[in-house]
């Protein structure tokens, strides 16, 4: 391990600063690109809001927001190929839909209707992990599948400062390295696990230099930074998918609201802590820097923000429209055939509903 | 001192806080317990008044938090550990089953684990996926664990304060439904021994039996059955293990019917384990076989459907209507 390995785990990579200029000695991003991610960006932030709403009006049981971070949720969509996975968390709603999943059918989940309400096979996109780090295992043996297979699918896999501590975090980025597979580990440090900050989390040099201790490449990039995060996480995805195995990269970020609509932040972190994370907002610098150099005008963005209200307006729709939860369904997808006993208790409440609709 | 309105978060608190002020042993720690006070506040202000050494929030890791809890009671301590929800619980099954439970046994009793592993548990509050399993079953069929239920927020109180006290390993199951809700508790009173179980009602005609969150549901049911001129009594178990035979034996003798109440998933459960120990026990004094309404075999539905899968008023009766009344007259 060289002294610029340790460098690149610890000190975060950044290609825009706060304001959004370039930051010395950085290769301008594609303006075009970066336009794309913008609307991304946009699109994520909407969402962030409009399921906020819609968890205050009670449509949604509960929704854990990844306002503040979503530059990390498009960075680690837009750097998978259509045939790569996506391992995501509950609080990766975002990520999801800029993989293409409609935002409705992500939040059959958190609307309380089914427990994933996606195809995994078709977007390539596991349902959202719930008990910490043991998604992440899945990732590995995804990854390790495909290279047996010999096919040259990458995984990113996802989770949160606090799913570190699991002895999971440990197993995977273990195995991932001893099987050199074709893996990311992107960890979006929010800096908290609910209440608990991330000094008790770990007191390693950064989250991302545990990676020297597994033998991959570990990288901290500044998770408030879009095309820094594309480049890191970008390069990863390409060392994956040549052969070179894992990756762990950690995104220095910061969850600017409650983990959940049933927290109370105010518990446990100082306002001013907060205010001081929004001006780094994701979406502020690279409107800036997409401004300075022509490429975002009055209108572009009045047709983005028109684009996100569209979509916003579907979320509404259907998140709003009657449940589809059918209750004979909790006994269907169990077994590929299902058992004896199964088929009797299903029997029974088909009776009662039918007593209850008679 | 005289009965106080609390919640069952609050008796819970109440016992927590009673322990650590009178045993200096006694540590709490877990994932968010000191400065957020638990994501249900039971630990709230705990951390506040005895400080970072009584109470702490550790790293995000229940296998780490169990196996450091048992050293820590190999040392002296008796450590009380929040797992944050039931499916939580998982990542430590290894550190329960293979050292909570057995230490004492493969010692010979050298090694003693005075431990206490509180679970809020089981479901009824709308909670998404792993936030509403039954586990109990997982610990009762562990030789070596004390399994605890209370359905009251009294009995919270008292049996916390007992299993903090206790030389034993216990789980102590919290009914996550029960926590916000108000009940009379008086602190002062004798903490009943774990392993007794209580006659909540009693019944000429036929026996309920549940423990934690069932109890309440097995309640309003004899309650029903009241206005129909059935007279069903309840009997709450308050500990799955150690079971109380003897209370439960008695109660199915006199009225020679019983039905068992439980939310979790029917086969291979603990209402499986006590209909099966009713039967053998009370075999001549049965006029119908042991009936166990339970949650259905399929993993806890989404909020949408729970209350298709928890066995409510109506399917309690239901079963009671077949234990073969025609022959009793
Ligand atoms: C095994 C397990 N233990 C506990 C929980 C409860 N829980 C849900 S989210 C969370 C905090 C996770 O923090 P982090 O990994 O930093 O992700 P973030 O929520 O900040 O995105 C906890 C403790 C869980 N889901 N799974
Ligand atoms: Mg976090």
């Amino acid at each position: 391990m060289s002294a610029g390995q340790l460098k690149a785990a610890i000190t975060p990579a950044r290609l825009l600063d706060e304001t959004g200029r370039l930051v010395r000695g950085a290769s301008k991003p594609d303006a075009e690109a970066l336009a794309e991610g913008y609307r991304k960006l946009v699109f994520a932030r909407r969402l962030n809001e409009q399921c906020g709403a819609l968890v205050r009006q009670g449509r949604l049981a509960v929704y854990p927001s990844s306002r503040g971070q979503e530059a990390c949720q498009v960075a680690c969509a837009s750097v998978l190929s259509d045939g790569d996975w996506l391992f995501p968390t509950y609080r990766d709603t975002a990520a999801i839909a800029a993989r293409g999943v409609d935002p409705v059918e992500v939040l059959t989940l958190l609307r309380g209707d089914w427990h994933c309400g996606y195809d995994p096979n078709e977007h390539k996109v596991a349902p959202q992990a719930t008990p910490l780090a043991t998604q992440l295992l899945h990732a590995v043996g995804v990854g390790h599948a495909a290279r047996l297979k010999g096919e040259d699918t990458v995984v990113m896999a996802l989770c949160g400062d606090g799913a570190t501590s699991e002895g999971d975090f440990h197993e995977a980025c273990n195995f991932a390295a001893v099987f050199k597979a074709p893996v990311v580990f992107f960890v979006q440090n929010n800096k908290y696990a609910i209440s608990v900050p991330l000094a008790r989390q770990s007191v390693a040099p950064s989250l991302a230099a545990k990676a020297i201790g597994y033998g991959m490449p570990g990288f901290r990039v500044d998770g408030n930074d879009l095309p820094a995060l594309e480049k890191v996480l970008g390069e990863a995805v390409a060392r994956a998918r040549a052969g070179e195995g894992p990756t762990l990269v950690e995104a220095d970020t910061y969850r600017i609201e409650s983990h959940t609509n049933a927290d109370d932040a105010s518990r446990y972190r100082a306002d001013d802590e907060v205010a001081d994370w929004l001006p780094r907002d994701p979406l502020l610098r690279v409107k800036a820097y997409l401004t300075a150099v022509g490429a975002l005008d009055d209108e572009r963005e009045r047709e983005i923000t028109a684009a996100a209200e569209e979509m916003a307006a579907a979320v509404r729709a259907g998140v709003g429209a009657e449940t589809s939860a059918d209750p004979e369904e909790i006994f269907a997808h169990l077994y590929s055939t299902p058992t004896p006993q199964l088929a009797e208790q299903r029997a029974a409440l088909r009776a009662e509903l039918d007593l209850e609709e008679a | 001192m005289s009965a106080e309105k609390m919640t069952m978060a609050q008796a819970i608190n109440a016992a927590l806080r009673d322990a650590i002020a009178q045993d200096d042993s006694v540590v709490v720690f877990g994932e968010d317990v000191a400065q957020l006070g638990g994501v249900f506040r039971v630990t709230d202000g705990l951390h506040r008044d005895f400080g970072e050494s009584r109470v702490f929030d550790t790293p995000l890791a229940e296998s780490g938090i169990v196996g450091m809890a048992v050293g820590m009671a190999m040392n002296g301590m008796r450590p009380v550990v929040e797992m944050q929800f039931d499916a939580f619980a998982y990542p430590a099954f290894e550190q329960i089953v293979s050292h909570v439970a057995k230490l004492g046994n493969r010692t010979r009793g050298k090694v003693r684990l005075p431990i206490v592993i509180r679970i809020p548990y089981a479901g009824g509050i709308g909670g998404v996926e792993h936030h509403c399993d039954s586990s109990e079953a997982y610990y009762a069929h562990t030789p070596g664990l004390t399994v605890v239920a209370p359905a009251t927020n009294a009995d919270a109180y008292g049996l916390l304060r007992a299993a903090i006290a206790g030389s034993d390993p216990v789980v102590f199951l919290e009914p996550k439904k029960h926590y916000f809700a108000r009940e009379e508790v008086d602190v002062s009173v004798a903490v009943p021994p774990i392993g007794r179980a209580v006659v909540r009602r009693p019944g000429k005609d036929a026996t309920l039996i549940a423990y934690g969150p069932s109890v309440p549901v097995a309640l309003a049911a004899a309650e029903q059955a009241a206005t129909e001129g059935r007279d069903l009594g309840v009997v709450d178990l308050r500990s799955i293990v150690p079971f109380d035979d003897e209370t439960v034996c008695a109660e199915v003798r006199k009225t020679g019917r019983a039905v068992v109440v439980a939310e979790a998933p029917g086969f291979a459960s603990v209402a499986s384990e006590i209909a099966a120990r009713v039967g053998e026990r009370c075999f001549h004094h049965l006029e119908a076989p042991v009936r166990r309404v339970t949650g259905f075999d399929v993993p806890y539905p989404p909020p949408k459907l729970e209350h298709h899968f928890l066995p409510g008023v109506d399917r309690i009766l239901d079963a009671v209507d077949t234990l073969q009344w025609e022959d009793a007259a």
